[in-house]
């Protein structure tokens, strides 16, 4: 073969391989369907938009979301704690992003951590409001009358002003033609993208038709939470809860963690677990140390619900033109789902305008996002499992406490026991940066000085210091 | 007009930052406004900028080891957050594009200042 040929070959084959990459890049008229316009949907579509512009590309972003936020009660809802965690809350200020005062119901100081053997407050490092308890939707049943605006209404907000379509539509079926993904529309229409963007949680029938696509798309295991909206006046709401998160180390059977969240004339009641059912409630809510932070017995549980929450990833969350994102792909385990949200959004965006929307692309560039997720929560599984034998044992309950409080109380202690504790239940940080904390020597040497002074017979007597909140 | 609801409140003529002290976060303004000024070695102060909901400052001590370069204080009753070195290198090292939203402000930082430059050497001349 002559060198000019050989030339020839070599570039068709590089021509046949920059037209491979070429069919799976967005380019200017490129369009995009987003199912769900939760947090997931509407980061994705934000950053997109906002990279598209940058680069001057023209795309078309539809967010099919049949909600409207801008309602209350389980009609704009997306069922949720509502906290946005420490760490988001610092990113999106990084991004330029900032939650209106109308949107954050409560920005979030300390924790108070509840034991039947006392109580510690947990103050923020910085002392600072850098975490925010909010709605997910218009608030509550009961909840329309009152000024508050909501979390997802907001981000949908910033999506259209960025030009993103939001089509209040269900989407009922979803399938590939000639190659590009087709969805049908609950009117009886549909349309063909050239790409779609799986952002419908876990709480929709939509997940399981994604069984029905070629590719391997096994939806993520989920378990039922609990959430109880209790309403009260504002002002006694703050009188009982102050400005602080409360969360519970109890040794109730099968009692992984709840929250009590002040969020203006409401306080939000949230439990999570992978064994969570009526009983467990009864028993949270009626444990006499519940009732000594909250009387759940005198305030009306006006709006409750159990939604489903993501428990372990999909193995594949990707596929040529079709990405999960969120809640319908990773998430974090227990903690900081709007953050997961946030981060694979925008990774799946990312991916999508620099790289291309091919299974391959999103493999080798979006998938690290979501691998650094599943390896941190294997690291959480096993948190939580030492903090269950942690919790049911009233001995190491006390040392847990002793410590926690130690630190609290004299200013240059290194705060072992309280970061631990703050970013368990913030889920401001990553579970191996935790796990990493636990293994330190002077968290070591402190907890087994906790303990052993627990086991003292004098320290069952000892009073319970309660810092004020 | 304080606008966002988190970080911190700072009274009116409050030090956020000092020029000359060492630090380690950025700041992002919630609401209200901030002024950044720098003190001159006879102890002058000289007015910088005026930040508002949204902006910056003190990013410099993310990526270098100096002290503060500039003063910042509440003008009026403002509300900034602090945003920690480790958090923001930690998500940088996830997602590079983040420092594009930095860059953005710095560049046109640099241009502002080159602006002024050229605008003393003309009075010079
Ligand atoms: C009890 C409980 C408490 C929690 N507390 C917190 C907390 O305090 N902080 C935190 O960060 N995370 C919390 N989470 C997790 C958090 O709620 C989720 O991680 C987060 O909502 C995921 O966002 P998403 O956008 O992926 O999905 P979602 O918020 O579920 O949004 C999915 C959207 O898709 C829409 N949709 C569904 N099907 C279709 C369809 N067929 N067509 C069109 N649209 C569709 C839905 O209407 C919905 O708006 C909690 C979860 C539970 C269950």
């Amino acid at each position: 073969m002559s060198l000019s040929g050989q030339q020839s070959v070599a570039d068709s084959f590089s021509q046949l391989v920059e037209d491979g990459e070429k069919e799976f890049n967005l380019r200017d008229g490129s369009r995009i369907a987003v199912v769900g316009g939760g947090p997931a949907g509407s980061f994705f579509s934000y950053f997109l938009l906002n990279m598209a512009e940058a680069i001057d590309l023209d795309l078309t972003v539809d967010i099919f979301e049949p909600r409207s936020f801008k309602y209350c009660g389980p009609a704009g809802c997306n069922h949720c704690g509502g906290i946005v965690s420490e760490s988001l809350v610092q990113i999106l200020a990084a991004e330029g992003i900032v939650l209106p005062r109308s949107v954050v119901q409560r920005g979030v100081e300390s924790y108070v951590v509840h034991m039947d053997v006392g109580d510690v407050a947990i103050e923020s490092p910085v002392h600072e409001q850098r975490i925010a308890a909010l709605y997910r939707g218009n608030g509550p049943r009961d909840g329309c009358d009152t000024d508050l605006e909501s979390f997802d209404d907001f981000l949908q907000g910033m999506v259209r002003e960025k030009g993103g379509n939001v089509v209040r539509k269900l989407i009922t079926g979803v399938e590939f033609r000639d190659g590009r993904p087709f969805l049908d529309f609950a009117d009886g229409e549909g349309e063909a993208y050239d790409l779609v963007t799986v952002a419908a949680g876990v709480n929709s029938k939509f997940i399981s038709l994604l069984d029905n696509l070629p590719g391997d798309y096994e939806p993520p295991k989920t378990t039922r939470g609990y959430i109880c909206e209790f309403h009260s006046s504002k002002e006694e709401i703050l009188r009982i809860l102050g400005r602080s998160v409360h969360v519970f180390l109890l040794s109730i059977p099968r009692f992984e963690f709840a929250a009590i969240i002040p969020k203006g004339e409401f306080a939000t009641v949230v439990m999570v677990g992978e064994d969570l059912d009526q009983e467990l409630v009864h028993a949270f809510l009626n444990d006499p140390v519940v009732r000594r932070t909250f009387p759940t017995d005198k305030v009306p549980c006006v709006c409750s619900c159990s939604p489903l929450i993501n428990l372990g990833a999909r193995k594949r969350p990707y596929g040529d033109r079709i990405v999960m994102i969120g809640d319908s792909g990773i998430t974090r385990l227990y903690k900081d789902g709007i953050g997961a949200s946030f981060r694979t959004g925008k990774a799946a965006a990312t991916t999508a305008l620099f790289h291309g929307v091919s299974g391959k692309d999103f493999e080798q560039h979006y998938w690290p996002t979501c691998k650094r997720i599943v390896n941190d929560n294997r690291v959480g599984k096993v948190m939580f499992a030492t903090n269950a034998i942690m919790k049911n044992s009233r001995l190491t309950r006390k040392a847990m406490l002793r410590m926690s409080q130690n630190e609290q109380d004299s200013a240059g202690a290194k705060p072992h026991m309280s970061s631990l504790l703050w970013n368990m239940f913030t889920g401001s940080a990553p579970y191996v940066d935790m796990f990493r904390g636990t293994m330190h020597p002077g968290f070591i040497y402190n907890l087994l000085k906790s303990v052993t002074l627990s086991l003292l017979p004098e320290s069952d007597s000892a009073p319970v210091k309660k810092k004020a909140v | 007009m304080v606008r966002g609801a988190l970080g911190k409140v700072y009274k009116d003529g409050e030090e956020i930052i000092r020029q000359g002290k060492p630090g380690e976060s950025m700041y992002v303004v919630q609401g209200g406004r901030v002024e950044v000024l720098q003190h001159s070695k006879k102890g002058r102060e000289q007015h910088l900028a005026y930040l508002e909901a949204g902006d910056f400052f003190g990013e410099m001590a993310v990526f270098e080891k100096e002290v503060r370069s500039a003063t910042v204080r509440a003008a009026g009753e403002a509300r900034v957050l602090k945003v920690d070195k480790k958090t923001l290198l930690t998500r940088l090292r996830e997602d590079p594009l983040l420092a594009v939203n930095l860059l953005k402000t710095m560049s046109h930082r640099i241009r502002e200042l080159d602006r002024e430059v050229s605008h003393h050497k003309k009075v010079r001349l």
